[in-house]
């Protein structure tokens, strides 16, 4: 999934402190499952914002609202009677989300309340960790299960670098070698031969760095 | 000479069979080119050639490149380092060929220190290619004259390629692999990390002699001699991948004052006369950090000068 942070209560503050009435939107997707903007998480916000404005003495009415998904444009059709009631609109989506609402709206003002992340999943209670760079081309059958484009911090294809110390990578005592990992688990299945040959320069053009990207499935966009 | 890949100082010195011994000179933080040439002409003669680094410790540094035709400029001559992390494959294989059009003829490949650990972990980390697939490039421009897309060289840059090996990072068991890897890709010669933990490096240099790997590469010992005990107690606690050995540490603190960096040199001292015997070890190289103006005095105790005419 899209893993996202909520911005500090202070930044959101500024964006909307001249705003009369304000709507938030949160999303069943992505950011309900990571606990950052659902339904429980917009109230919470719609919540904090009241007291933080209430401090500074100021009067600014506030409704919650969760769609379905906000990277969709059948659900963000709901907003449509709604939309034109707020002198600003929070999503709380992924980064997706917002953009989708201005696009939808573009007379109406739409403020992002969370940072975008990663891709990738919980390993603990309150815990997520990246496991996906979106790179495009899938490698991690190469490596056991395990991708260093997106948990290497120098995306290296070829072992782990002079840094890799006692399962650690160099740029944090918190964060696991994923090249440590890969090399201790072809070893103890017998494949450490998988790693001998040179994995050649990856083609980045499905990533990023090919521009923005876009997918068409022909069977469903011509019906 | 017909055989020699670059015909570089350094390629000769160690084609002709001597105990190489290479040092290394950090560019200046900023542009004092005067600062520079003057730690150059402590390592004039001393070294066969003198490694540059490329912004090291992700620290903002005059280029390698720069720094390398300076040293050349001098009468010195460089081994240009170039990292991963800074340039895509577009601007490195540019600079590759405005390397070799300045004159130099050798370069390490290395994968870089994250830019975290430097004094702008706010840029981009760019890691387009890793440091074996970039000694694979550079091994394709000199020899099929070629750019990675395939493209032809109008003029070929004749470099002597080495690259770096650390054998105290982890797993062990994967490094004298990665090593093998590297001199699969097209490395000519390898510096080790900094060597303070002997035994280990006697385990490894066991398994890349029985691998045959010093027959297709020369291995050149890396040394740092340690200044003080403060020095020795940050490498064995906050550099990654560095190991020094406790009763080192103790060693240099037995010293007593004002003895220490004397301590430290005749380690490195009883070092290089070990390599000079150890089987599948062609060289020294030594990173004598900001500490350039004893290098004569370690390479004449070491018994390697005069260095060799070739």
């Amino acid at each position: 999934m899209i893993v996202a942070d909520r911005k500090p209560i202070q930044e959101i503050l500024e964006m909307v402190k001249d705003c009369k009435k304000v709507l938030i939107v949160g999303c069943k997707g992505c950011v309900t499952v990571c606990n950052v903007g659902g339904s429980k998480e917009v109230g919470v916000l719609a919540a904090t914002l009241k007291i933080a404005f209430k401090k500074e003495e100021i009067s600014i009415e506030m409704d919650e609202k969760t769609l379905e998904r906000q990277c969709d444009p059948e659900y963000v059709d709901q907003l449509k009677d709604m939309v034109d009631d707020y002198d600003g609109i929070i999503s709380m989506a992924c980064g997706v989300g917002p953009q989708f609402l201005s696009a939808a709206y573009p007379e109406q003002r739409f403020f992002p309340a969370v940072n975008t992340t990663f891709f990738g999943g919980a390993v603990g209670h309150g815990i997520w960790e990246e496991r996906c760079a979106g790179c495009g081309t899938c490698v991690i059958h190469y490596f056991d299960g395990m991708c260093p484009i997106a948990r290497c911090s120098k995306s290296l294809l070829n072992g782990p670098c002079g840094g890799s110390a006692d399962g650690k990578c160099e740029i944090s005592k918190d964060l696991e070698c994923i090249w440590d990992m890969i090399v201790r688990k072809k070893m103890e299945h017998g494949r450490i031969d998988d790693l001998l040959e040179m994995k050649p320069a990856k083609d980045w053009q499905t990533a990023r760095d090919g521009g923005p990207r876009k997918s068409v499935r022909e069977e469903l966009a011509n019906e | 000479m017909s055989d020699m890949k670059a015909g570089s100082n350094l390629e000769k010195v160690l084609k002709a069979g001597h105990f190489a011994f290479t040092g290394e000179c950090g560019p200046p933080k900023g542009a004092n080119v005067e600062h520079l040439k003057e730690k150059v002409a402590h390592l004039k003669g001393m070294v066969d050639s003198v490694n540059v680094t490329d912004n090291q410790t992700a620290v903002v540094r005059m280029s390698s490149w720069a720094a390398s035709a300076i040293m050349v400029q001098e009468g010195v001559e460089p081994n240009f380092q170039m990292v991963c992390r800074d340039r895509n494959r577009l601007a490195m294989m540019s600079d590759i060929l405005g390397v070799y059009a300045m004159g130099i003829r050798n370069m390490l490949c290395l994968s870089g220190d994250h830019q975290r650990f430097g004094n702008h972990p706010q840029a981009k980390n760019v890691y387009d290619i890793d440091s074996i697939q970039l000694i694979a490039m550079v091994k394709m421009m000199r020899d099929e004259g070629q750019f990675m897309n395939g493209e032809e060289i109008d003029e070929s840059p004749r470099l002597f390629i080495g690259a770096a090996s650390n054998p105290f990072a982890d797993p062990f068991e994967y490094r004298v692999h990665r090593l093998a890897k590297k001199i699969a890709a097209g490395a000519d010669f390898i510096q080790t990390q900094c060597i303070y933990n002997m035994d280990k490096f006697r385990d490894f240099m066991k398994m890349a002699v029985d691998m045959g790997l010093h027959e297709k590469c020369y291995i050149l010992a890396g040394v740092t001699p340690m200044k003080s005990v403060g020095m020795a107690r940050y490498m064995a606690k906050s550099v990654p991948g560095m190991d020094v050995p406790e009763s080192l540490i103790k060693r240099l603190k037995d010293a007593g004052k004002g003895k220490v960096a004397e301590e430290g040199i005749k380690f490195a001292l009883e070092q290089i006369e070990e390599f000079k015997e150890m089987e599948g070890v062609a060289g020294v190289h030594l990173m004598a950090i900001e500490w350039e103006h004893r290098v004569p005095e370690i390479a004449e105790r070491a018994g390697v000068l005069p260095r060799p005419e070739v």
